[in-house]
């Protein structure tokens, strides 16, 4: 590659992958968040047991822990057809990111929410609180820390699937490593790639650490 | 001086799975404007008892009444709002972390709809009422533990209940803090006409606050009544657990339980005096009940006239049961 070029290559890379991570770590929070809830509202001794919905939630999200990113993003082609039409691209990658982060998030939210004290739900409902109220008022409040934290630990995992959304033709600094630092052997493009990624992963972290650090009140 | 129970447990029974029996069979009174307290070791069922009079915990049979409503047969809804009558103090404060003092107390005014600038005037109310108006805006985590359990009381009471429920709400503080909240309980239960049903394995708190007690062993309670009348009943528990003696007690002797209010009177100097009998005391506690003394002595009685001594003691008010 012509030296002058490097810049921009990199920086559109950058931004492929900040697209990809932005939007699917938003939609898997959104995602996540409501899944997670279930999880623990309807597990046994929860707020509302509710024992086969809670399997079938868990089963399902246990299937979609299960299947490496890389399978996973090919398995469901078909179905990022039908959702954004194509199958290339950053905005067809953001597709299974989503997919492959939302049952980790929502195993992420679950422990955060089982973090919260007994004594505390208890509290509340002794006050005669309604359980929608208990969720929205005493579990995801007293949580926030943890899901944030959580929610850092996806957003590095993102990170690290955006790169094989390359593949795929989702663009980002994996596929820019992969194309010029393995394909074309060129060592530099690959080093400085690599740079790149590890800054960011420790910006995110320390970001995350940061907010969540903020958020607590223990 | 009392009204009809506020809460009534009938025939309680609550089993767990197929097979613990943590409540066999309890029944409970407790009178409007009283303090009681239910005594048992961990394990007694003494936390069940207390979680299935707002229902926490479902019983397996039997019934509460809180306020004359039977709480066992209300549709959900209905429950919910009977909650809101009911306050509760929790062992570990069970605050929110994550909402200021202030916040923490207008909590339960949320649950029951009420305006914001209400619960602002209310909130303002309860700080000052357990002292703790300086301390409106910090955070749960910046308190010690007696100032959280006076947050858990303010917020108990934030929705005007006239019952209130303490799960071993002092428990977890030291001896000194433990009186502190004990000396609230008792002011805000005269202040207020609060009825309270505390559960604690602490003497102290019986000691201190509590118009009636009862024992709860194995699910069972075994005895109950008012901490002055269970003194004077021969064989108390009670009294035994009140004023522990040491044992086992030598043979022959005997143990005098002091009338309420008397303990510090010369009784046994006054029986060496008038009957020339001779007196070993082989322990003794006098401890103060609410403001009165009371106490047990284990004692020999020796000397011819032994008997007629005895008789005097009786007289006096003594209770006199061989030990």
């Amino acid at each position: 590659m012509n030296l002058s070029e490097l810049p921009s290559v990199l920086w559109q890379g950058t931004v492929e992958t900040a697209q990809m991570v932005v939007w699917s770590a938003l939609l898997t929070a959104l995602l996540g968040l409501p899944i997670g809830v279930l999880l623990v509202v309807t597990d046994r001794g929860g707020l509302r047991p509710l024992p086969m919905i809670k399997a079938m939630l868990g089963a399902v999200v246990n299937v979609g822990r299960s299947l490496p990113f890389i399978v996973l993003m090919v398995a469901i082609l078909p179905f990022t057809r039908l959702v954004t039409g194509t199958t290339i691209g950053t905005v067809a990658a953001i597709v299974p990111l989503t997919l492959g982060a939302v049952p980790f998030y929502a195993r992420l939210v679950e422990t955060a929410l089982r973090g919260v004290g007994r004594e505390v739900v208890e509290a509340a409902q002794a006050m005669g609180a309604r359980r929608l109220t208990i969720v929205v008022k005493v579990l995801l409040p007293e949580a926030v820390p943890q899901l944030v934290a959580g929610l850092t630990v996806t957003v590095v995992a993102l990170i690290g699937y955006s790169a094989m959304a390359g593949a795929i033709g989702g663009g980002g600094l994996g596929d820019l490593a992969v194309r010029y630092g393995y394909q074309r052997f060129d060592t530099g493009v690959m080093v400085v790639t690599v740079v790149l990624l590890v800054i960011i992963v420790q910006l995110v972290q320390f970001l995350g650490d940061a907010v969540a650090r903020k958020l607590s009140h223990q | 001086m009392y009204n009809l129970p506020v809460i009534r447990v009938n025939a309680l029974r609550k089993v767990y799975g197929s097979r613990v029996l943590a409540l066999d069979g309890v029944d409970l009174h407790v009178r409007e404007g009283e303090i009681f307290g239910v005594l048992g070791q961990s394990g007694a069922g003494k936390s069940t008892l207390l979680r299935c009079v707002n229902l926490l915990e479902r019983p397996t049979s039997g019934t509460v009444q809180v306020g004359g409503r039977d709480l066992t047969a209300l549709p959900e809804g209905e429950l919910r709002r009977q909650r809101q009558r009911i306050g509760m103090i929790h062992q570990h404060f069970a605050l929110l972390s994550s909402r200021t003092v202030a916040d923490n107390i207008a909590f339960p005014l949320e649950i029951a709809g009420m305006s914001r600038a209400q619960r602002r005037a209310r909130v303002a109310e309860l700080l000052d009422l357990v002292g703790l108006a300086d301390k409106a805006g910090a955070r749960p985590a910046q308190l010690s533990g007696g100032q959280k359990q006076r947050v858990g009381i303010a917020r108990a009471l934030a929705a005007r209940p006239k019952v209130l429920l303490s799960d071993e709400a002092t428990s977890a503080l030291d001896p000194a803090t433990t009186q502190s909240i004990l000396a609230l309980l008792r002011r805000l239960n005269a202040e207020l006409g609060l009825t309270i049903l505390l559960i604690t394995h602490e003497m102290q708190v019986i000691k201190s606050v509590c118009d009636s007690a009862a024992t709860l062993r194995e699910g069972r309670v075994v005895e109950a009544g008012g901490v002055y009348d269970l003194i004077a009943t021969p064989g108390s528990l009670l009294t035994r657990e009140l004023f522990p003696l040491p044992d086992p007690p030598p043979a022959g002797s005997l143990t005098l339980t002091l009338p309420i209010g008397r303990a510090d009177e010369p009784i046994v100097s006054s029986l060496v005096r008038t009957y020339g009998v001779d007196v070993d005391i082989i322990g003794g506690t006098v401890e103060d009940l609410r403001g009165r003394s009371a106490g047990r002595l284990r004692v020999r009685i020796g000397g011819e006239r032994a008997a007629e001594a005895l008789e005097s003691l009786r007289g006096r008010g003594v209770l006199v049961e061989a030990a």
